[in-house]
């Protein structure tokens, strides 16, 4: 390496590195304190938890006194599912779409990629009532319906891209092989989706798990809370119970930090040889 | 009896006419070849045949069967592609015998004819290999082996060996020649070597704009080809075509005379005066001499040496050039002037419509 290549490398982690603290400093500092006791939080924010201010009373109150575990298997089973849900129905339209030509695949198509651009929530009120009326209100069936919808288009135009990168012998082979179209998909092209799809995983997994919007209207019992709602009950209008906040906080960053660190292999191959060319 | 037959086959992309009433009809246990440049419809054909893609008109029999609405499975056929088609995810073993399971063949069934692929292809040491883990070759006689497992009634080869180096062609070229002759197999094998099209097959289709120009033996192709697109496809060099016309005829003989070369007699035949004629020489057929029913002399401009023979690259008087092949050690040397001879029965003669006259 040249001196000038160095110098721009480093100019370029140095970018990094900041990037990197400015995303990570919060989170960090929410973990931090969470396990501090409640003067310290406030005496001094930004130092580690030692010997004198440590405790887990944030952490024992809210797994004493709330809901908070059933709303964190709530908060797992909407976003599981509707990952499940989207990754499976994704991949079958995205296979369907790029393989088969019939009569309004295109304009089908179409329709899907402008999911993409429009954000579902513009639909907030239409959903509300369409769930009222079906008597899926406070279910959380109704949040696992609007999550697939809304992670639908993106991984069906993910996971086209991929599929288009498939040599179309392989699936002449498997054709002349006598293997039948249901299982060329599951069998010849579903696993050599693997990186597009944990790519997709993460993009859906996200923004489910974070949400706040969609559980508070269509959610209103304890019994349907999710994670991200359930905190809130922390937050008074005059005492914020911090410790409590903190430790749910903690406890609902990771899940999500375990399945980056999970998928990160499969993520980053995804990510540099698929749609984002 | 004719295990494949093609009848008034058409297809078409819209306006565009692919392939344009092809008819062929195809021995058990026969070698056919289809070749033609790229894109004449070769690999459109094939594909048809397989079932994958759809005709615009005719009829497909395969085993005296109609297979137009066939999926490709029940066709009877098993297809090598040109890019092997492994499935990367599944080692040598589980690539031969993942298709058969949907076919209906018993597990036991599917082990015999998997180990009698690999012994035949010397394939048992790989059997556990991932294609990621295999060179170009092995790759391609896995492609092959999981062909043999099906027991197709025929085979289709889509340009196998076009990703092989040249040294690795040669030797799989002669591996599929044994393959054939043991397996009494009926193949059909596109490829746009002529080189290739002559070795490996009982008979050759040469295609071009998505027509068949020409069935025939190899050496038939090559002494007697049908029209002026085959006499300059079979063959490398190609041959040397000369514009040619009938200035008199006369007791028999007609006098063809043209710019480049000397004026010689024909059988008259069929010929009248006036009538344009191309005439055809192989460079291969030329020599240098001077006494030759067909003379033409030139300046040579370029030379090529392969050992054996040389092909010396000559400039007409008429300022086209043609290649002559010089066997020996004796290469004709740049800048000199040279006759070149052929015999009479080494002359083509092609009418105006570019069919061949036979003299
Ligand atoms: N899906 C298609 N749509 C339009 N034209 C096509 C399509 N597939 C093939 N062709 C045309 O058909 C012709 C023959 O193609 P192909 O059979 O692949 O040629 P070859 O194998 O002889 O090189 C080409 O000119 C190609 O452009
Ligand atoms: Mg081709």
């Amino acid at each position: 390496m040249t001196i000038e290549q160095r110098a721009r490398s480093a100019g370029v982690h140095l970018v990094l590195l900041a990037y990197s603290a400015l995303a990570i400093g919060p989170i960090l500092l929410v973990v931090m304190n969470s396990f501090k006791a409640r003067s310290a939080i406030f005496g001094a924010p930004l130092a580690p938890p030692d010997a004198s201010t440590f405790s887990l009373i944030g952490y024992d109150k809210v797994l004493r006194s709330s809901n908070i575990l059933t709303y964190y298997s709530n908060s797992l089973i909407v976003t599981l599912v509707s990952m499940a849900l989207v990754l499976l129905f994704g991949a079958m339209a995205a296979w369907a779409l790029t393989e088969y030509r019939f009569r309004g695949s295109t304009l089908l198509g179409l329709f899907l990629s402008i999911g993409i651009m429009v954000p579902i929530r513009l639909g907030s009120v239409a959903i509300l009532n369409m769930m009222r009326s079906a008597g899926l209100n406070d279910t959380l069936t109704a949040l696992i319906l609007v999550y697939v919808a809304q992670g639908l288009p993106m991984s069906i135009f993910i996971l086209s891209e991929f599929i288009q990168q498939i040599p179309r012998d392989l699936r002449d082979a498997a054709r002349c092989d006598g293997v039948p179209e249901t299982r060329i998909f599951l069998e010849v092209i579903a696993p050599l989706l693997r990186p597009a799809i944990a790519t997709v995983a993460v993009f859906t997994i996200v923004p489910i798990w974070n949400d706040l919007w969609f559980p508070l209207i269509l959610t209103s019992s304890d019994k349907t809370h999710t994670v991200t709602l359930g905190v809130q009950q922390f937050l008074g209008q005059y005492i914020t119970d911090w410790n409590s906040v903190l430790a749910a906080l903690s406890m609902a960053i990771l899940p999500v930090v375990m399945i980056y660190i999970i998928l990160s292999r499969q993520l980053i191959a995804g990510l540099t040889s698929g749609a984002v060319k | 009896m004719s295990n494949l037959r093609i009848d008034h086959l058409y297809k078409r992309y819209g306006a565009a006419t692919v392939l344009d009433d092809i008819n062929l009809g195809i021995e058990t246990g026969e070698f056919v070849v289809l070749v033609g440049p790229s894109g004449c419809g070769k690999s459109t054909l094939l594909r048809m045949i397989a079932g994958l893609d759809g005709a615009s008109g005719g009829d497909i029999h395969i085993a005296g069967k109609l297979v137009n609405n066939l999926a490709p499975a029940a066709r009877g056929i098993a297809m090598v592609f040109q890019s092997y088609a492994l499935y990367p995810h599944m080692n040598v073993r589980k690539n031969m015998t993942f298709g058969l399971k949907f076919t209906g063949v018993a597990p036991a069934e599917r082990e015999k004819r998997v180990a009698e692929a690999a012994r035949m292809l010397r394939l048992e040491e790989l059997l556990e290999r991932y294609p990621r883990d295999l060179s170009g070759g092995q790759r391609q006689r896995v492609a092959i082996g999981r062909a043999i497992v099906r027991e197709p009634a025929v085979f289709l080869f889509d340009e196998p060996l076009s990703n092989l180096d040249a040294a690795l062609r040669v030797s799989t070229r002669v591996e599929i020649a044994n393959l054939h002759r043991l397996l009494k197999a009926t193949i059909v094998y596109v490829t746009h070597d002529q080189v290739e099209a002559m070795t490996l097959a009982d008979r050759i289709v040469v295609m071009n704009k998505g027509r068949i120009e020409q069935v025939g033996k190899p050496l038939d192709l090559y002494y007697a080809p049908a029209n002026l697109f085959v006499a300059g496809f079979i063959g490398s060099p190609a041959m040397n075509f000369f514009a040619a016309k009938v200035e008199s005829v006369a007791g028999g003989r007609a006098r063809v005379t043209g710019a480049g070369f000397r004026s010689f007699d024909l059988p008259a035949a069929s010929l009248n005066v006036g009538d344009t004629l191309t005439i055809g020489v192989r460079p291969e057929h030329l020599s240098r001499g001077t006494n030759g029913a067909f003379a033409v002399e030139g300046i040579v401009e370029l030379v090529e040496r392969l050992g054996e023979a040389s092909f010396a690259h000559i400039r007409r008087p008429d300022d086209k050039l043609f290649v002559a092949e010089v066997r020996g050690r004796e290469a004709p040397a740049v800048g000199e002037k040279t006759t070149l001879v052929a015999a009479a029965q080494d002359v083509q003669v092609f009418d105006a419509a570019g069919l061949r006259i036979s003299i």
